[in-house]
């Protein structure tokens, strides 16, 4: 019969008030939890889709939009930057790649980026099925949105305008599969890609087809494939530009000189990340102070038991005593009964934060392809844990500081 | 075993119990009788060392008690002396079993179930050793209290008012298996009632006056 048993054999005297202060410590350390694992693994994802890039240039406006819209592939795009301009900061000596994408249509939702095969080779991307695109209005297709638009090599396809369903089809370019990549777990995925040209051939086609209407000319026909900014007409134009700087001591003058000396802004994707993570934290936090609140709420249910317990159990401490229990021993008896009351909702509680992070994984991914994994660890789980068991302990250590003054004498006597 | 001189207690400046000296030897039986409120509980607690007397020497084994400190005392009143209370006491949380082995544990012995079984065996109510106290007879109850108060060996073994709210024939009871466990355990047996029943069992006595005041 040890200390331990014994506390056990106390908390299931009182099962319905155990359960609910377990249970109370458990949903706050569950939301807290979930918070934790969703937080960690958001901004894990969002630094894996970033990798490697070290600052993005497009046309002027947010920042912020134009890291989600040409990084993320999430929001709209800035706009156009000419190819003059950008091949004027490739030649700069600070930048070592500049990989330009040619946003703006899409398919089914699914968003068609033009680009060089440089960009997928960012992701460590392979080709599953088939080949990388390489001639005009060829595609090499993300493995999600290749499973879930059907696009397996040899698929044709109408892109349309705009990144959101329902855009003008471009319907007299269609599209033709050539492959598929394996899957990445980053945002290439979700993505289609092809040359920067298609793009452009896809809509020199509805422009030529728009000023027909209105009893035009056509324009000459897109440039050769090849690399864009190399031999490009300086006149065209990509809405923006993934760049690998050959040294980062250049971050952190290279996008002033960008913005105040060129109709292009620059943005780095690790700041605006952290920004963007400090908008959503402010959620978070709010979130978080809720589930604290319940956390010290279990603390002061715990304590209010204890205290109740130990009224009733003034005969048992002191009879403890009178066996030759010392003062330490019912002191740590008491502490030891708050800390096994926490260590149990703590562990429901990280049962439930991660079995809710599994369950809505399911579901996020199927709604919005973004992965949410229960199986991991985020960091601050540990301390979560520490801290649970700490407020356990606080909330038992005034009732053991009672068992610990007591006058063992007088109780016995009264009794 | 156990040797007394000048012991005296006051609570509040009220003198609750005073003995000039007194001697009892390992396998006696004594009875410490007087009306309420003379201070038998008081000095019983001063022998199991969970009162520290005002002044005066007490000691236990050819132990001084006062010598002790805190958690010396502690142990030594857990191998030393077993005491059944009035009102018994048994932990509810635990079985009958569980009582037992918490009082070798709380001594610094390695519970032994065995040694249990058999102190509740020799006590008559090994089939009770599953169950919960408020599940047992007062008699039954009582013997689980006398089995967890011997369970370690003690020197000496306390009984306050063993008696008291009994019929004749249960007290007669109460005191035989009191006095067969401590002779078997050769230990000293002091036993602290008021109850006049039980004046004539015992042979060697120390009566307690209501002390005057301070």
């Amino acid at each position: 019969m040890n200390a331990f048993a014994l506390s056990l054999a106390y908390l299931r005297r009182r099962p319905l008030n155990t359960a609910l202060n377990v249970a109370m410590l458990a949903i706050g350390v569950g939301t807290i939890a979930l918070l934790l694992l969703f937080a960690a693994q958001l901004r894990g994802a969002l630094e894996r889709d970033a990798a490697g890039i070290d600052m993005v240039v497009g046309a002027k406006g947010s920042p912020l939009q134009l890291i989600l819209s040409s990084v993320f592939h999430v929001d709209i795009p800035t706009g156009n930057v000419r190819i003059g301009d950008a091949r004027a900061l490739a030649e700069n000596p600070a930048v070592g790649a500049a990989l330009p994408l040619a946003l703006g249509d899409s398919f089914r939702g699914w968003r068609i980026v033009g680009a060089e095969h440089a960009y997928p080779a960012l992701f460590g991307a392979e080709v599953a099925r088939g080949a990388l695109w390489s001639a005009p209005l060829e595609a090499t297709v993300g493995a999600l949105a290749a499973a879930e638009a059907g696009l397996e090599p040899g698929a044709r396809f109408v892109g349309s305008h705009g990144i959101a369903i329902g855009g003008a089809a471009h319907a007299e370019t269609p599209y033709r599969v050539v492959g598929v990549f394996a899957e990445t777990g980053t945002v290439l995925d979700r993505l289609i890609l092809t040359s920067v040209q298609s793009v452009w051939k896809v809509h020199e086609h509805a422009a030529a087809a728009g000023a027909e209407r209105e009893g035009g000319r056509a324009e000459a026909a897109p440039g050769p494939e090849g690399p864009v900014l190399l031999s490009g007409d300086p006149e065209r134009e990509v809405t923006a530009l993934l760049i690998q700087l050959r040294n980062p001591i250049a971050a952190a003058t290279l996008p002033r000189q960008v913005n105040m000396t060129t109709p292009m802004q620059a943005a780095l994707p690790g700041f605006e990340i952290a920004r963007l993570m400090r908008n959503i934290g402010l959620g978070i936090d709010g979130f978080r102070a809720f589930a604290w609140v319940l956390v010290a709420g279990a603390g002061l249910g715990t304590f209010a038991a204890l205290s109740n317990a130990l009224a009733q159990r003034r005969y048992d401490i002191a009879v403890m005593r009178a066996l030759g229990a010392g003062r330490g021993a019912v002191l740590g008896q008491i502490l030891l009964e708050g800390v096994l009351l926490a260590a149990a909702g703590a562990a429901l509680g990280f049962a439930l934060g991660h079995g809710a992070a599994e369950a809505a994984g399911g579901w996020l991914w199927r709604e919005y392809q973004v992965r949410l994994d229960g199986f991991a660890w985020a960091p601050g789980e540990f301390g979560l844990l520490a801290a649970a068991v700490a407020v356990g302990a606080a909330a038992a250590l005034i009732p053991a500081i009672q068992a610990w003054r007591m006058d063992v004498s007088a109780v016995l006597a009264r009794g | 075993m156990l040797e007394i001189r000048g012991v005296r207690h006051e609570y509040d400046g009220r003198m609750a119990v005073a003995v000039e000296e007194w001697t009892a030897g390992a396998g006696e039986e004594w009875l410490i009788s007087g009306p309420s409120g003379c201070g038998k509980t008081t000095l019983l607690h001063i022998l199991a060392g969970l009162l520290r007397p005002s002044a005066g020497e007490a000691r236990v084994a050819g132990q001084l008690l006062s010598a002790l400190g805190g958690g010396a005392l502690d142990r030594f009143r857990a191998r030393h002396v077993g005491i059944v209370f009035q009102r018994l006491h048994l932990i509810g949380a635990l079985t009958v079993r569980q009582n037992l082995l918490l009082a070798q544990s709380l001594a610094g012995f390695a519970p032994s179930p065995s040694r249990a079984a058999e102190m509740l065996d020799s006590l008559g109510i090994a089939d009770r050793q599953d169950a919960r106290p408020h599940a047992l007879s007062y008699g039954q109850a009582q013997r689980a209290a006398l089995a967890r108060a011997l369970i370690n060996r003690p020197g000496l073994l306390l009984a306050d008012e063993p008696t008291s709210n009994l019929d004749d024939a249960s007290a007669e009871r109460a005191i035989a298996l009191l006095r067969g466990a401590a002779r078997e355990h050769r230990a000293l047996l002091v036993v602290a009632s008021h109850d006049s029943r039980l004046a004539a069992a015992f042979s060697r006595r120390l009566a307690l006056a209501p002390p005057a005041a301070a």
